[in-house]
């Protein structure tokens, strides 16, 4: 597990470098934006990993619901929270972005809003977690992303439902871009999916460990108990 | 050219600090783990 661990790491550093190339020399400069334009191989990357993190997390959200389990449970914190990361940096690039472009760091347009709304209701999420001493936090935690993951499909159709500040979509229903734009697009989503893998992983196992910890206190809990009341654990 | 250097710079400052702070909760649970293990050997059954 560990050396197939450091054979994707290995691997990301590649695909990460090889993208960033991609974008920085290899992609051509748009037309109208000018270099700043690049900024697209970050943010959009990002926001795609973002949500395709927010939709396992809905997922497993749904099975933990059904059956459980503490594994499930554990992926779905690390998904929601490595989401979170992600989701960060969309809100972070986009207005560095938008100030040289559209003169103005943010505005409250239906798809900037809603991923704002987006990154609350996922920061409430882990807060939840964090800082509820309820049995049922997991299972709360479960709901609450359930129910926050509908913003998704919103965000996504933002652009495309309201007259948004915000560009209408480039593929999917827009004109699409050079092939070369598109190489380097493809690339970066590649790279950055793999890194959110990585971290994901990391992420999983530091869960897993604290809840055999949390396990672990149970049982000295109830030997503690055991022997204050006078019988063997 | 400074936005855009900005935005990859940020980018990664991002993903380095959740790094670090995942680093750090890793080696508190160690810690913790170690202690446990320390005060009550049998309180890891695995």
């Amino acid at each position: 597990m560990r050396r197939a661990f450091l054979l994707l790491s290995l691997a990301t550093l590649a695909l990460l470098s090889y993208a960033l190339y991609q974008a920085m020399v290899v992609a051509p400069t748009e037309a109208t934006m000018g270099e700043v334009q690049r900024i697209f191989y970050y943010h959009v990357p990002s926001a795609v990993v973002a949500f395709t993190l927010f939709a396992i997390n809905f997922l497993l959200s749904i099975v933990y619901v059904a059956r459980r389990s503490p594994r499930v449970d554990a992926l779905a914190v690390s998904t929601a929270e490595v989401g979170v990361v992600f989701c960060t940096v969309v809100l972070v690039t986009g207005p560095l972005w938008a100030r040289p472009v559209w003169g103005i760091w943010w505005t409250w347009d239906a798809r900037l809003t809603s991923t704002l709304l987006l990154w609350l209701i996922y920061v409430s999420y882990l807060l939840l977690r964090r800082y509820s001493t309820s049995g049922q936090t997991p299972l709360l935690a479960a709901v609450l992303a359930i129910f926050g993951f509908l913003d998704v499909p919103f965000v996504y159709l933002a652009n495309r439902l309201f007259r948004t500040q915000h560009p209408q979509p480039v593929y999917f229903g827009g004109g699409g871009a050079d092939p070369r734009m598109t190489h380097a697009l493809l690339l970066n989503m590649a790279a950055f999916a793999c890194f959110a893998l990585l971290v994901c992983w990391v992420r999983y196992n530091l869960e897993r460990g604290r809840q055999e910890l949390d396990d672990a206190y149970g049982v000295r809990a109830r030997q503690g108990n055991a022997r204050s009341a006078g019988v063997s654990p | 050219m400074k936005f855009l250097y900005a935005a990859y710079a940020v980018t990664w400052l991002i993903h380095i600090g959740y790094l670090s702070i995942l680093t750090a909760r890793g080696r508190r649970l160690r810690e913790e783990v170690e202690q446990l293990r320390r005060e009550k050997p049998d309180a890891f059954t695995g």
